[in-house]
């Protein structure tokens, strides 16, 4: 194995080319040198792309953020103007992992990764995030929603990073919330996970929502018949059942040692309700 | 493989050593500088014995390339102490018995003392969040948070009760 710090994107382009499938980037480690030491991988190259400029900066970019892949967890939740903005999108962050791992790992990482249970991943769907993309071809940007393609797989061509997740403006009375359940009270793997982000109107009227649920499909996903029961509306009960009955609707989960079928598909409506509560009234706070 | 040489500073002195490109930061520093503080326990980033600072920030030694140090500065249990003088955690650790076997301890240490450089005056279930990436077999935890907390009053400045 080789280990590269590359010093700019051409460089480290240039390189995962060069390695084909064996080449491999490091950010936060905190995924690839587990998967080193269990012989999941076995790369023939590790590039470690912390030292390219940007990544390890919080930006301000237009009215939206621009974090760089290897902003670590514990970067987002000391960036209070962050926070404030995105409070969803940083939870999510913030519950990966112990305080050891918040100081490595990223969001990036956590998406190209691809588990179906990586918390950072609905959040940033709900908060309609996009990735910056680095590789042959040059930079694209594509929404994080489509970057997930099964678990362990994303539609990331061989040679590609993401470079930055790339997050909105936000409106005026707009906020997230992300909500997980794990069976202790920290450092656990989500069983089921939702995320709302909602905009609404100076009288408390929905007029934008995304609801993104992970945990219980193969991927994280969109959920946008959720989303457009919460349009229009005040959260009524009768709104927030119909969206627990749209979300366990919609998913797919599995049966395994962390819940069964009809448990994910309860535990999934249940928090969707309870992020949308969450997400309204930190909108509402910030009149 | 060839050898990788890195240049960073542990516990504020330079050292300067080769390395392979799979070594881990927490090999490199057991095997080729002979700080042995720090444990291996899981290896995967679970347990939490392998705690050091990078840049001032706590990661698990285990899942940091050694190569990434280059240019880093890195913080050990062996800097803890300031020569024979016992850091207020390490004395409050042995005046609470806040330990057994000893393989958690370092790197609960180095954690506690990154909480109280932070917050000088944290609630035990702070101390608990914080420190639950340290996972201790032997002693419950109890007499961990209370030495923590003990560790916290002295250095504040208040008196406090063994």
């Amino acid at each position: 194995m080789q280990y590269l710090r590359a010093s700019d994107a051409a460089e480290a382009v240039r390189h995962l080319a060069d390695a084909g499938g064996k080449g491999y980037v490091l950010a936060g480690g905190t995924d690839l040198l587990v998967q080193m030491k269990s012989r999941r991988i076995d790369p023939g190259l590790v590039v470690d792309i912390k030292a390219l400029p940007g990544t390890m900066e919080i930006v301000r970019d237009g009215g939206g953020y621009r974090i760089g892949a290897g902003v670590p967890g514990a970067a987002l939740g000391e960036d209070a103007d962050f926070v404030a903005d995105w409070p969803g999108v940083a939870e999510a962050a913030q519950l990966i992992g112990s305080t050891q791992i918040q100081g490595r790992a990223t969001m990036v990482g956590n998406l190209c990764n691809a588990s179906p249970a990586a918390d950072t991943v609905p959040a940033l769907m709900a908060a309609d995030a996009v990735a910056l993309i680095e590789g042959p071809d040059g930079q694209r940007k594509v929404k994080v929603a489509d970057i997930p393609a099964g678990p362990g797989k994303t539609t990331l061509k061989v040679g590609e990073f993401v470079l930055a997740v790339l997050l909105p403006e936000r409106p005026a009375l707009a906020s997230d919330a992300y909500l997980r359940f794990i069976p202790r009270t920290e450092m656990d793997i989500a069983v089921a996970s939702a995320a709302v982000s909602l905009t609404l109107d100076e009288d408390g009227t929905v007029t934008a929502a995304r609801v993104a649920l992970g945990a219980v499909a193969a991927m994280a996903y969109l959920d946008a018949k959720a989303a457009e029961r919460l349009v229009g509306t005040k959260l009524e009960d009768d709104v927030l059942a119909d969206v627990a009955q749209i979300c366990a609707a919609s998913c797919s989960p599995i049966d395994d040692k962390r819940g069964t079928v009809a448990y994910r598909r309860e535990v999934v409506g249940v928090l969707a309700k309870r992020a949308a509560r969450l997400a309204y009234a930190r909108a509402k706070e910030r009149t | 493989m060839t050898g990788i040489l890195v240049s960073t500073k542990v516990n504020g002195d330079v050292h300067d050593f080769v390395c392979t490109p799979d070594e881990t930061l927490l090999d490199a520093l057991r095997g080729r500088l002979g700080l042995t503080g720090s444990k291996e326990g899981c290896g995967t980033g679970d347990c939490g014995a392998c705690t050091v600072t990078l840049n001032g920030r706590l990661v698990c030694a285990c899942l940091v390339l050694a190569a990434e140090a280059d240019g880093a500065e890195v913080g050990t249990i062996e800097g803890v102490a300031t020569g024979d003088k016992l850091h207020p955690l390490q004395q409050a650790f042995i005046d609470h018995a806040a330990l057994q076997c000893g393989i958690c301890t370092p790197g609960i240490l180095v954690a506690a003392k990154a909480l109280l450089d932070k917050n000088q005056n944290p609630t035990d279930e702070e101390v608990r969040y914080w420190l639950a990436g340290n996972l201790c077999r032997c002693t419950g935890y109890d007499k961990i948070i209370k030495a923590v907390q003990s560790a916290a009053a002295a250095m504040r400045g208040e008196s406090h009760g063994v």
